[in-house]
């Protein structure tokens, strides 16, 4: 399984985590599309913690981060 | 030691109180988060504020900008912020400058700043502010709020950090803001400038995100 933890105004409607089954995604964006959030919704994406693309790969045990953009002033 | 912040001690040393009186700090917009940046800059007591705001107050302001209030909707968002500076502590110096930041002007504004805190609300802006910082050579640091969420970081020139907070293509989804999440947002910015400004130790290149309906804080990079 994949962990997928969500921040800030991405938990609206998801709660704070969810998990994915790594067979269904090979790339982060994959995740993304699993979990019904676009792209342009997300700013910053982590996987285990490092600064990544949607187009990087994922396997059994990552955890992705996902962070909306923040930007009021 | 002028007794006005006698009680900056303990916290501050005095001649930390002494370095901060020399400091020339911008702040980039004057609204939920300038507001709030103004009043505690003040009252920590650098030496000199620039503010700068194209804005004038509209009813929507009212929920969380400190400088608003219904007696002076319509008017200038940097006034506001030079009559609270007057009234709040006279011995800082205050420069209202009532523009937006832009290309043209976002040099000159800040040339000769200690430091840049951001206090804008859109992303196009601060990628201008950044590359002025960059070219100028002073630390920016990073401040954005989105309903119960506050961000804050310390971007050296020449950083890439707002590039990584804000990749290209994504956009701003929602304009809410609560009352209490601007000052959040401003006191960890002031807290960073004040550690940056009396050249304590500082951690640079990290995003703080700040949940405050969770109630949960992050270090991002």
């Amino acid at each position: 399984m994949i962990e997928v933890r969500f921040f800030a105004t991405l938990r609206d409607g998801r709660g704070k985590v969810m998990q994915v089954d790594a067979e269904k995604a090979a790339v982060a964006g994959d995740i993304l599309r699993l979990c019904e959030i676009k792209p342009e919704e997300v700013a910053i994406l982590l996987i285990n913690g490092f600064h990544s693309k949607p187009e990087d790969p994922v396997k059994d045990g990552d955890v992705i981060s996902l962070f909306p953009p923040v930007g009021g002033g | 030691m002028d007794e006005r912040y006698i009680r900056n001690l303990g916290a501050l040393t005095e001649q930390e109180c002494t370095i901060l009186r020399t400091k020339t700090v911008f702040v980039a917009g004057c609204g939920g988060l300038g507001g709030y940046l103004i009043e505690m800059l003040l009252r920590l007591g650098v030496g000199t504020i620039r503010a700068a705001d194209g804005d004038t107050f509209e009813t929507s302001n009212l929920n969380r900008q400190l400088l608003s209030s219904p007696s002076i909707l319509g008017e200038s968002k940097a006034e506001a912020a030079a009559m609270r500076a007057a009234l709040v502590n006279p011995d800082v110096r205050f420069i209202p400058i009532s523009e937006f930041v832009t290309e043209e002007n976002a040099a000159e504004l800040i040339r000769g700043c200690d430091a840049v805190l951001d206090a804008l609300d859109n992303i196009r802006a601060r990628r201008i502010l950044a590359h002025a910082c960059t070219e100028e050579g002073v630390p920016m640091i990073h401040g954005a709020i989105c309903a119960w969420t506050a961000q804050a970081a310390v971007i050296l020139p020449g950083d890439d950090l707002l590039d990584r907070i804000y990749p290209e293509g994504v956009g701003l989804r929602s304009k809410a803001s609560l009352s209490f999440t601007p000052p959040f947002c401003a006191a960890l910015q002031v807290a960073l400038c004040t550690r940056l400004l009396t050249g304590r130790p500082l951690e640079t290149g990290h995003l703080y995100v700040a949940d405050l309906s969770d109630m949960e804080m992050e270090c991002i990079f």
